[in-house]
């Protein structure tokens, strides 16, 4: 016998031998008013939102464009020149990996956590230190590091004396970028345990029962069901933690204190340099170059949320 | 309806932004309208020295930027001042450049929190003239007239020598600036700064060029000296503060000689700190002092100038291990601390002041060629 | 089945302990050194700095510092509860269309590095210092700003987990209105998110120096750097401080967030 071909087009041709439903049309005016009332719930949060930030990036942007007389282009064409196009590379290199170290090694540390007592003090204490070490940067924390790693830093001087290892053999990596990914891991790893914390939390361990009564094992747990849900919340752990290095400055500024490698202090050169005047609105047009990077990492991420959704989904 | 309310959002925000930025918020009635201290270009103009100490006394309160306390003794002289007049002084921003204390000017305008006096390098103060407000002290014909402006505008107010400090413990006594390229200093000299941003370390750059061979004219060989120490492995790119002056973490610095002075001072006991100004490379530079035009405490700006301008000011920068620019008529007229005095380093040669042809020519030298030598 | 889990639940136990002791010794190392340097020598700085009345003599802008830091973390976190965890049930319920715009502002303040934020603040301060004055607390509305980022990561984190769309779906379907389905339904659901919120920001708030020092204001981080021009070892000592002391915060608000559900 055979079998009817279930395609669309068959269901096209016999809908046409049914008689004809008349379309009701939705009632217009009352549609509109629950959206008008679902978007006045959100007038707080966006009123404040473009008082305090909008009109600040907006002033920003406009400072961009703004020259001795009036609207130009050369300072978003001097973000051509090529140490100005070094700068943002090397910061969204330097973003990308400590982003990524920090998300993976946040996300262990993170895990660890979930497996032990819920309510115990070892969580507790964790979770209150890496609140504390994720907003730890500037000064103190490179003095700290300096001290700890640098030149005549304890940990170096150990090494050196005890183990007859220099560190520094290859030369001063910790007042480059080797040393600032070392010291933005610092508060990378505790902000993605606090941002991602919530998430593992969700996690029920009937999930993980059911899977092993059903006969999967740990990789297919962690393929197939944790990763699934996991992944919006780690990716969106991952982008914040990029932005967070993206924009850092005072561990930088107090770490490197020669030439701007990365786009923020080249940002401070402009606005601040008492020996090179006049930059004012290419640090402008600068910091609007960096929320474009951002919103294309943004879309990117985005796009990669769509498709991971599909691929595990 | 998400277009309408999308339109509608960006309107807003347009207007309240055009709204926010064409007009800012109206003048508020404060204790200095009306009493006439803000158009004061001298004492005389209010009234006298005494009518000036009550008008400031009045405002109560004084705004002072880019001050840090070990510098030049700034420390030592808010708090005279303070004493002095029953003023507060709010001391804010000290790690603040030159142009940052503008930015500040800039953006506080019309705030009780804007600075009222600014201390500049001489860039920055030739750039924004038109921020400051004339105002004579009263020792006004004692300032060298090449030191000052001759409408009042702004007066330097001291200066120093490039200097070079040491932890005498932990490195041997460089005696010219070549000495720093020697092994025994691997790993430890820093220089104040990023010599195309800080004024300091821009002079630093100057006094190296002066001692391999160059001139005020011709600061590249100061910019090879630094790439060669660089390469030797001696340049440390490491800001130095005192906290890593005080933990060892900088052994050297190059920076003014009041600064390293006041470190040797501060750290006597705990760091053997010495400063030296390299024989034949003495690079010297002077602060300018001006009021700022919209300054929140008008009478308190000008009574603090006259402080700064009197012998006591004068001498209080001094015991700081500065060169106040009233030396040379205090010291005709005796008033000057002698001890003081006799206790700045020596500095052997003659010191050289770049004219402002020669700084705009290092300073685009050093632009096209730092972040090179440095790497 | 009893066996495989006390095999796993040994398992992690040495797995989690032996994460955190390579953890624990990187995170450790450098306050260790801060630690060091500030005893070096008998400079008393310790003893100086547990001893309020005179510390707040010798140093009073470090008072006054640690007072308005107090304030402006109290009135952050509030002001970030009432405004944030709302509006992202909100959105997450009612307009999913509109989470990429919501999530787009919420990063925008990490896009934008503080020294420029603050040219950009500056007018809208101006007509804040002419309503409210000058004092050091109306710098609260600039850090609800900065902690969007991370308070509402945290929160979207905690929303994502849960689904929240079928239990408000299920409220509904019982009678319940939005306001209850939000505080009563959704709320208690995404408690630890909240409090990881409320964390960020008590620790933000503590540790932010850029826009207070730049607007000329005062908190922590700007009197302690004031107070590293005078004294290095007392900067390092305070800093140290001041890292325990949010510490204990945290560990305090954490236990505060665990009695309400004792309570309930």
């Amino acid at each position: 016998m055979q079998v009817p071909d279930m395609n669309m087009a068959t269901v096209m041709d016999e809908e046409d031998l049914l008689a004809p439903v008349p379309r009701v049309r939705a009632p217009r005016p009352r549609l509109r008013l629950n959206q008008v009332r679902s978007l006045l719930g959100t007038l707080p949060f966006f009123a404040y939102v473009t008082v305090f930030l909008v009109i600040p990036t907006l002033v920003v942007a406009i400072g961009a464009f703004a020259g001795d007389g009036g609207f130009t282009w050369s300072n978003v064409a001097a973000l051509g020149n090529s140490y100005v196009l070094d700068a943002f590379a090397r910061s969204i290199l330097l973003s990308a990996v400590t982003a990524a170290i920090g998300a993976v090694l946040g996300a262990v540390l993170a895990y660890a956590l979930t497996t032990a007592k819920p309510g115990g003090p070892l969580r507790r204490v964790v979770t209150a230190a890496s609140g504390v070490l994720a907003q730890f940067g500037g000064v103190t924390l490179a003095f700290a590091f300096i001290a700890t790693i640098g030149l005549s830093g304890f940990v170096t001087v150990f090494l050196r004396d005890e183990l007859g290892v220099d560190l520094y053999s290859g030369g001063v990596w910790l007042f480059e970028l080797p040393g600032l990914v070392l010291v933005y891991t610092y508060f990378q790893i505790p902000l993605m345990v606090i941002v991602f914390l919530p998430a593992l939390d969700g996690i029920r361990p009937q999930w993980r029962e059911a899977t092993e009564s059903l006969g999967g094992s740990t990789w297919q747990y962690w393929t197939r069901v944790a990763g699934p849900l996991l992944a919006p919340a780690f990716l969106g752990s991952t982008l914040l933690l990029f932005a967070n290095a993206f924009s850092a400055y005072a561990t930088a500024a107090a770490l490197i204190s020669q030439g701007n490698p990365i786009v923020p202090l080249q940002i401070r050169g402009a606005l601040t340099s008492e020996v090179v005047l006049g930059q004012q609105n290419l640090g402008k047009a600068m910091a609007l170059g960096m929320v474009v990077v951002v919103a294309v990492v943004m879309t990117l991420y985005a796009l990669l949320q769509k498709r991971t959704a599909r691929w595990l989904g | 309806m998400r277009t309408l309310a999308r339109t509608a959002a960006a309107l807003l925000a347009v207007t309240t932004f055009a709204g926010l930025t064409a007009c800012s918020p109206p003048e508020k009635e404060t204790a200095s309208t009306g009493s006439g201290a803000a158009t004061a270009t001298g004492a005389a103009d209010l009234g006298g020295m005494d009518a000036l100490v009550a008008a400031a006394k009045k405002e109560g309160q004084l705004n002072v930027i880019a001050l840090p306390p070990d510098w030049a003794n700034y420390g030592a002289i808010i708090k005279a001042f303070g004493d002095k007049y029953a003023i507060k002084v709010n001391s804010a921003q000290p790690d603040a450049s030159s142009q940052d204390e503008i930015n500040a000017a800039n953006q506080l305008k019309g705030q009780d929190k804007a600075p009222d006096v600014f201390d500049l390098g001489g860039a920055v103060a030739s750039a924004n003239v038109a921020k400051f407000a004339p105002y004579k002290v009263a020792t006004w014909t004692d300032i060298p007239d090449n030191l000052k402006d001759a409408n009042g505008t702004w007066a330097n107010d001291y200066g120093g020598y490039m200097s070079i400090g040491y932890d005498s413990a932990k490195v041997p006594a460089p005696a010219a600036v070549a000495d720093l390229l020697k092994a025994q200093y691997k790993g430890k000299v820093a220089l104040n700064g990023d010599p195309t941003q800080a004024g300091a370390a821009f002079s630093g750059v100057v006094m190296a060029a002066l001692g391999s061979g160059g001139s005020a004219d011709d600061i590249a060989p100061g910019v090879d000296f630094f790439a060669e120490l660089k390469k030797a492995g001696n340049f440390l790119p490491v800001d130095p503060t005192p906290a890593t002056i005080e933990s060892g973490q900088t052994p050297v610095v190059i920076d003014w000689d009041y600064l390293n002075v006041a470190q040797g001072a501060k750290l006597t006991g705990k760091v053997q700190w010495k400063t030296v100004v390299p024989a034949g490379a003495v690079v010297g530079s002077y602060y300018v002092q001006a009021v700022s035009k919209d300054a929140p405490h008008p009478a308190a700006a000008r009574l603090w100038e006259e402080f700064l301008y009197s012998d006591e000011g004068q001498n209080l920068w001094l015991k700081g291990g500065a060169r106040p620019v009233r030396a040379e008529a205090m010291q005709k007229a005796g008033t000057i601390d002698a001890t003081a005095i006799a206790a700045l380093p020596k500095a052997e040669g003659t010191p050289v002041f770049l004219t402002e042809a020669q700084t705009t020519k290092a300073k685009e030298y050093l632009a096209a060629n730092w972040a090179k030598a440095i790497g | 089945m009893a066996g495989l889990r006390g095999r796993r639940a040994r398992r992690q136990a040495a797995f989690r302990w032996s994460v955190l002791a390579v953890m624990g010794v990187f995170f450790l190392l450098p306050l260790v050194a801060m630690l060091e340097f500030t005893t070096r020598g008998d400079s008393g700085t310790w003893s100086l700095l547990a001893d309020w009345p005179r510390l707040s003599a010798t140093y009073p802008d470090l008072a006054e510092g640690i007072v308005a830091s107090l304030g402006q973390a109290l009135l952050t976190s509030l002001l970030m509860l009432v405004l944030l965890v709302p509006t992202a049930i909100w959105v997450r319920l009612r307009l999913p269309g509109l989470r990429p715009l919501v999530e787009f502002i919420c990063l925008l303040p990490l896009t934008i590095p503080a020294i420029v934020l603050v040219v950009g603040l500056a007018p809208v301060y101006a007509w804040v210092t002419y309503f409210l004055g000058g004092s050091s607390l109306t710098l609260t509305f600039a850090y609800t700003v900065l902690v969007l980022p991370y308070a509402y990561r945290s929160i979207d984190a905690g929303l994502s987990a849960i689904d929240a769309k079928t239990l408000a779906e299920a409220a509904r379907g019982l009678g319940a209105g939005w306001f209850t389905v939000m505080v009563r339904v959704v709320l208690p659901n995404i408690r630890s998110a909240v409090l990881s919120a409320a964390f960020l920001t008590v620790a933000l708030v503590l540790g932010e120096f850029t826009i207070a020092s730049l607007l000329n204001r005062t908190n922590l981080q700007v009197a302690i750097n004031l107070l590293g021009k005078s004294s290095a070892t007392m900067s390092v000592a305070v800093s140290l401080a001041a890292l325990i002391l949010a510490f204990v915060l945290l560990l305090l608000l954490s236990l505060l967030g665990d009695r309400r559900k004792a309570s309930q």
